[in-house]
């Protein structure tokens, strides 16, 4: 209150000043004194309070009608200061609730890590970027007792912090299941209860779940509702779409999907993604599949790391780009049995 | 772009003419509006030939819309669904548990 007095006395000061010189460096140092009131929460109606007694100080006879109006505007004023109350109140809640989002999405972050398996029969470079703070999609490793490579890809229908949480529930669930248990048919049948189960109406997962047989270079895979994946073989130089019918997660508890397995010849490359393509928009732009299979194609000279980096490099490059969607890249290739 | 439901309703029957785009924004009203009609009648059509997007959102409404059919024991159906709004539920598997009738071939531009 002591500094409000002082203040008081710097605002009649400067009141009768102005209105003795019309100068405007005074108006500047009115900026200034507001400046000051707003830092130290002194609200609108005080203000008018403050300019109210400066004026009657300078002018001890100032006229009934006008002191009327004063206390008339004073009233008026105070919902604004409540309002303007309320608004710090808020502003401070969210930069709160801001950073403990930050904290959320940097420990979902470190629970859903997972670590690209180090395998002499294929090459693995993988991928993902949100598009919003916290990301949709999930992708995940595992490497059986055999060194058998098993991968997932994951798009979570409903986004934010609520998909954030099932896909928590779905890597923890994943980790559970013992490592001879890692073929696809059974890795969805089972996900797909513990999904059904445990989450709510509204939310739904599409996975694609790819099995590596690095002794017989047998590729089993199944789908949850994902889209297709493709193969580039090496020897015809075409993207061969794999696809596996089968429903989304979570939708029927009681659902058995479908398993097929292709043979991945040396310099094959396995492409799995989540572009987006749940969403199907006929004008505007997204990610075309189209064009993230031409630059795989084009580059695939490269290391699967590199290709993976490479085709995010390019469409950050494009003006018009904004992710859409979160997009998740997984690149494997067969190596050649002399490049070991 | 926004969504426009007509809504016509006999005495055991339903249905949702829709116009628009189906997303994050519009879907609120319409899953207001299906589930209400879905618990009430004991058949409920929606007809999609005008709507040319749909998002995951849009999907979400439906397949709650399937289960509480189910739960009522009523029948629920989609009708009329553009190439590019069928393949979601194609690719999604939802063709094979949600009926749907009549894709028309090529795009609404």
């Amino acid at each position: 209150m002591s500094s409000l007095r002082s203040d008081m006395q710097d605002y009649k000061d400067l009141l009768s000043k102005y209105l003795e010189t019309k100068d405007e460096a005074i108006l500047y140092q009115a900026e200034q004194f507001s400046k000051q009131s707003i830092q130290q929460n002194i609200s609108p109606d005080e203000i008018v309070n403050v300019h109210y007694q400066a004026l009657k100080d300078i002018y001890p006879d100032l006229h009934e009608q006008i002191e009327g109006s004063f206390k008339f505007l004073i009233e008026t004023m105070i919902s604004y200061g409540l309002a303007y109350q309320e608004h710090q109140v808020l502003r401070e809640k969210q930069i709160e609730l801001k950073s403990e989002i930050g904290v959320a999405a940097n420990m979902q972050n470190t629970l859903l890590k997972t670590s690209v398996p180090k395998t002499h029969a294929i090459d693995i470079g993988v991928k993902s970027v949100p598009a919003r703070e916290m990301n949709g999609d999930y992708h995940h490793f595992i490497k059986d007792e055999q060194g058998n490579v098993g991968v997932a890809v994951a798009d979570v229908i409903g986004k934010g912090i609520p998909a954030a949480f099932c896909m928590s529930m779905i890597k923890f669930a994943m980790e559970s299941f013992s490592e001879n248990q890692i073929y696809p048919q059974w890795i969805l049948d089972s996900l797909n209860r513990v999904v059904s189960r445990n989450v709510e109406q509204g939310m739904f997962v599409t996975m694609f779940y790819g099995l590596y047989d690095v002794y017989t270079h047998q590729f089993y895979y199944a789908s949850a509702g994902h889209e297709p994946c493709f193969i580039l073989r090496n020897e015809t130089r075409e993207f061969e779409e794999i696809d596996a019918k089968g429903l989304l997660l979570g939708v029927e508890s009681a659902v058995k999907y479908e398993q097929l397995n292709t043979s991945i010849h040396e310099g094959d490359l396995i492409v799995l993604l989540t572009d987006g393509v749940t969403e199907c928009r006929v004008d505007g732009r997204f990610i075309e599949q189209e064009e993230v299979l031409n630059i795989i194609k084009e580059h695939e000279h490269l290391n699967s790391q590199e290709i993976v980096e490479y085709v995010f490099k390019y469409f950050e490059r494009l003006q018009d780009f904004q992710l859409r969607d979160d997009f998740t890249l997984v690149v494997m290739k067969r190596n050649s049995s002399l490049s070991v | 772009m926004n969504l426009h439901i007509d809504d016509h309703q006999e005495d055991n029957y339903g249905i949702l003419k829709l116009s628009g785009e189906i997303d994050a924004y519009t879907a609120p009203q319409l899953k207001d509006k299906l589930l209400t009609l879905v618990e009430e009648k004991e058949s409920v059509e929606v007809d999609l030939t005008k709507v040319s997007y749909m998002d995951s959102t849009g999907l979400g409404v439906f397949i709650s819309a399937l289960k509480l059919s189910k739960e009522k024991d009523h029948n629920f159906k989609l009708t009329n669904l553009q190439e590019n709004v069928y393949r979601l539920f194609n690719i999604t598997g939802l063709n094979e548990v949600i009926s749907i009738e009549n894709t028309i071939k090529g795009e609404l531009s």
